[in-house]
């Protein structure tokens, strides 16, 4: 196993809803890197990042960042350590302003955020425009930066990411991922999940293959989209 | 003309003492989207507490000892009662909420021995004042002031701090406010807390009116308020505190015509109308309110 990882996954195996959606996977995100899971729906990629936000209890397996053991931590504790977890659907709060939800972002610090507010600003200035604006009256496109601007507050070492094309047009999905490796090369890791697995892969620095609860396949970004089999199975092409 | 503005003053008052209970209901719907049933039934628990503890300490340490314990109780109901069930089906909840209220009544029942209670004489609010001619008591003035204190620092908590900030958020989306690092408990705890320290302020000004207290004294006025909170619109405070007014002034009316027996029965027909007309109640549709 890699030494840099700031993150590591043993044997993760996580039953929801009474089924085992995550069947002992392993795999590690190495420090200031882009790692994408793809595969397809009930894969079990977003029950794997629930697990690590700690939204759900694992049944076994280990989830370790910064060689600690932070296994079925609850999700305050997890975002205070350092992960946070941008959820598919985006789900920023449609009541509260723009302001409003970036400041829960940041709710587990007690520090000024006027700097981590403008920082955001500063990626996203159509944030700075729709400022008082409810979160709900954004566009999608807006909604997901909103989303990524509310993770960031929480100052993270990891971004974890579920499905943040979803439901949105070409241009704005292209967007999306410009946003991730900008905000990667700010020193923040990322741990993406994708169906998108085209734009997924030619982001990532590294890639695992899910398939039904196991890992079939990693390697680089560059080296799965030239494989054969996750071009049949996930570019179609 | 007089017996006019006596009928306004007291359904104002009335109205007020309903807001102060509605507030709870309102506010746990918000939040758990829950209808507590068992929060009359608080509001009857405190009126008996003040009874029993006012008997044996001076009123300036029965009142806040009151006030503590109304807010313990309705924390410990939440713990005890809806929290092991928060991934239950609603209904389960529901059932919970009923259960609580019958153990309270229960309890009120066993304490008293069924014999009504004299609620004590709490002076000041007690003493009689003439209100443009009209004799009436102070807490007749002091309830609806109270109200729109109550209200106004409500608001200011839900709209500008940080835990009611936390609170709308978590009104809205359990699992996004969690991915925030809200304890949602500790949020849902804060809900009831408020909920229940309004109820018992509520008690006290409505127990000074109507002086006895039996174990079934909370089902009504809890009954009224909660009329009240789907009036204005379940989940918005600011409904059901003009839902809880326009209750108890139309109540208060009623109650001075030869209809007076038919009192109860025209709130329910009053919100009856308001639903076929406004589904959501006055103030339903605008989300912005919900928490």
């Amino acid at each position: 196993m890699m030494s840099n990882a700031i993150l590591s996954i043993q044997d993760l195996q996580v039953n929801y809803g009474g089924i085992e959606a995550v069947k002992g996977i392993s795999f590690d995100v190495p420090e200031g890197e882009i790692v994408t899971l793809i595969g397809a729906n009930g894969a079990g990629k977003s029950s794997t990042l629930r697990t690590i936000a700690g939204l759900v209890k694992p049944k076994s397996g280990t989830i370790t960042y910064m060689g600690e053991d932070i296994t079925g931590k609850d999700p305050t504790a997890i975002v205070t350590k350092g992960i946070t977890l941008v959820p598919e659907g985006r789900r920023i709060f449609p009541d509260l302003t723009v302001k409003e939800n970036l400041k829960l972002g940041a709710y587990t610090r007690k520090d000024d955020l006027s700097d981590d507010i403008n920082w955001v600003f500063d990626l996203f200035p159509r944030l700075k425009e729709r400022e008082w604006q409810a979160g709900g009256t954004l566009s999608g496109g807006e909604q997901q930066m909103l989303a990524v601007g509310r993770a960031l507050m929480s100052r993270p070492k990891i971004m974890m990411m579920d499905e943040p094309s979803l439901g949105l047009a070409p241009l704005v999905v292209r967007g999306i991922f410009d946003i991730i490796k900008e905000v990667n090369k700010q020193g923040v890791t990322v741990l993406l999940i994708e169906q998108n697995a085209n734009m997924a892969l030619k982001t990532a620095h590294k890639g695992y293959v899910l398939e039904t609860g196991r890992i079939t396949m990693s390697g680089s970004g560059a080296k799965l989209l030239a494989d054969e089999s996750v071009k049949a199975a996930y570019l179609g092409t | 003309m007089e017996f006019f503005i006596s009928q306004i003053l007291s359904g104002i008052s009335v109205g007020g003492q309903y807001a102060l209970i509605a507030i709870g209901y309102t506010m746990v719907y918000g939040i758990l989207r829950l209808i507590n049933f068992a929060h009359g039934d608080v509001f009857m628990v405190a009126g008996l507490m003040m009874i029993y503890l006012s008997a044996s300490m001076p009123l300036y340490i029965s009142v806040p000892v009151v006030l503590i314990l109304t807010v313990l109780l309705g924390f410990l109901i939440e713990r005890a009662a809806y929290k092991p069930l928060r991934s239950a089906p609603r209904m389960s909840v529901m059932i919970s909420a009923i259960g609580v209220s019958y153990l309270l009544q229960n309890v009120a029942l066993y304490v008293t021995g069924g014999q009504p209670t004299t609620y004590p004489a709490i002076p000041f609010i007690s003493k009689p004042v003439n209100i443009f001619g009209v004799p009436t008591q102070w807490v007749t003035i002091i309830t609806p002031v109270m109200v729109i204190i109550l209200v106004v620092l409500l608001t200011m908590l839900i709209n500008h701090t940080k835990v009611g900030m936390a609170m709308r958020a978590v009104a809205k989306d359990f699992e996004a406010s969690q991915l925030m690092g809200i304890k949602i408990n500790s949020i849902i705890s804060i809900t009831f807390i408020i909920g229940s320290f309004l109820a018992a302020v509520g008690s006290i000004l409505y127990f000074t009116k109507y002086p006895t207290v039996v174990p079934t004294s909370g089902a009504m006025p809890g009954l009224k308020a909660f009329v009240a909170a789907v009036f204005g619109g379940i989940g918005s405070i600011p409904g059901a505190v003009i839902g809880a007014f326009i209750i108890g002034v139309c109540e208060t009316i009623i109650k001075g015509t030869a209809f007076t027996v038919f009192s109860d029965a025209f709130t329910f027909a009053l919100l009856i109308v308001i639903l076929v007309v406004k589904p959501t109640g006055l103030f339903g549709e605008r989300a912005t309110d919900k928490v």
